[in-house]
């Protein structure tokens, strides 16, 4: 089984990535790495990751996200997560993951927004 | 009682248990909540097995008792088992670079969770969520 990578697009100062299917273990970490790498290669101020496809989210996968939040701090870049979806939320919370400080918005255009005015401001 | 079974060998394993999960979890009623919920307690319970004893097997299927019904989760391995049970059902205990969100977590998001385990014999975590 050969998974696509999950695409990850520049716009303005920056990046945009919709997950938009299930990742698996490997994907995952590829995701966590291409994100960085492009973060550095573009100089991005800020990335979106949206996770409105996502249903179900475990602690392998949260791990990655909150590294990847974490990580792109260090780096001078804002994450915000946009999309989650209650079932979502209500797992996080169940399982006992709290996220590191991240900006959240309903879809990806409010969160682009709401970057835009972060990194303005 | 119709269940399927998913050995754990593989990282893809573990994508296939949840996947056999969250559609037997549809089948049975459950809506999108307790999906996300069941399927994420199979993940959790697959990758521990993958990760911990090296392989087992993840079985799934519809359960009835005393007048309900729900699903019931089997993960099972002949790895090295667990020593100190209390100790990994706290919150934040991990012997790996985990959240050791993992089986605190399970119990939390299902609604029973039995665990028999022996050092040297193996694992087994049997957890049910009840159609409510
Ligand atoms: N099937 C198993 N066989 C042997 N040991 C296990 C098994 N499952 C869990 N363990 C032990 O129990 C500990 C706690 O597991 P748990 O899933 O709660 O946390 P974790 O896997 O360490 O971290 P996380 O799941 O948050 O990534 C593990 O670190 C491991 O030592
Ligand atoms: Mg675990």
């Amino acid at each position: 089984m050969i998974q696509p990578k999950v695409p990850i697009l520049k716009l303005k100062n920056c990046l945009i990535i919709s997950i938009q299917w299930e990742l698996d273990d490997a994907t995952a970490l590829q995701f966590q790495q291409d994100v960085l790498k492009k973060i550095h290669e573009t100089n991005a101020r800020g990335v979106v990751i949206d996770l409105t496809a996502l249903d179900f989210i475990d602690s392998f996968i949260a791990r990655i996200l909150d590294e990847v939040i974490q990580m792109a701090g260090m780096m001078g870049a804002k994450v915000a997560l946009t999309g989650i979806q209650p079932p979502i939320a209500i797992t996080l919370v169940e399982l006992g993951i709290e996220l590191s400080d991240v900006l959240t918005a309903l879809d990806l255009e409010s969160g682009l927004d709401r970057l835009q005015q972060e990194l303005e401001g | 009682m119709d269940v399927s079974s998913v050995s754990i060998l593989t990282e893809w394993d573990i994508v296939a248990a949840r996947q056999m999960g969250r559609s037997e979890a549809k089948t049975i009623g459950f809506g999108a909540v307790d999906q996300a919920r069941i399927t994420t307690a199979i993940s959790e319970l697959a990758r521990n097995i993958y990760l911990y004893a090296e392989q087992g097997s993840v079985t799934i299927g519809r359960f009835e008792k005393d007048g309900k019904v729900g699903i019931r989760v089997i993960a099972e391995d002949q790895g090295p088992g667990i020593g100190d049970v209390q100790l990994v059902l706290q919150d934040g205990y991990s012997s790996s670079y985990g959240l050791g969100a993992g089986l605190p977590g399970v119990k939390r998001l299902m609604d029973e969770f039995d665990i028999q385990t022996e050092v040297g014999e193996g694992t087994k975590i049997t957890i049910v969520k009840w159609l409510s």
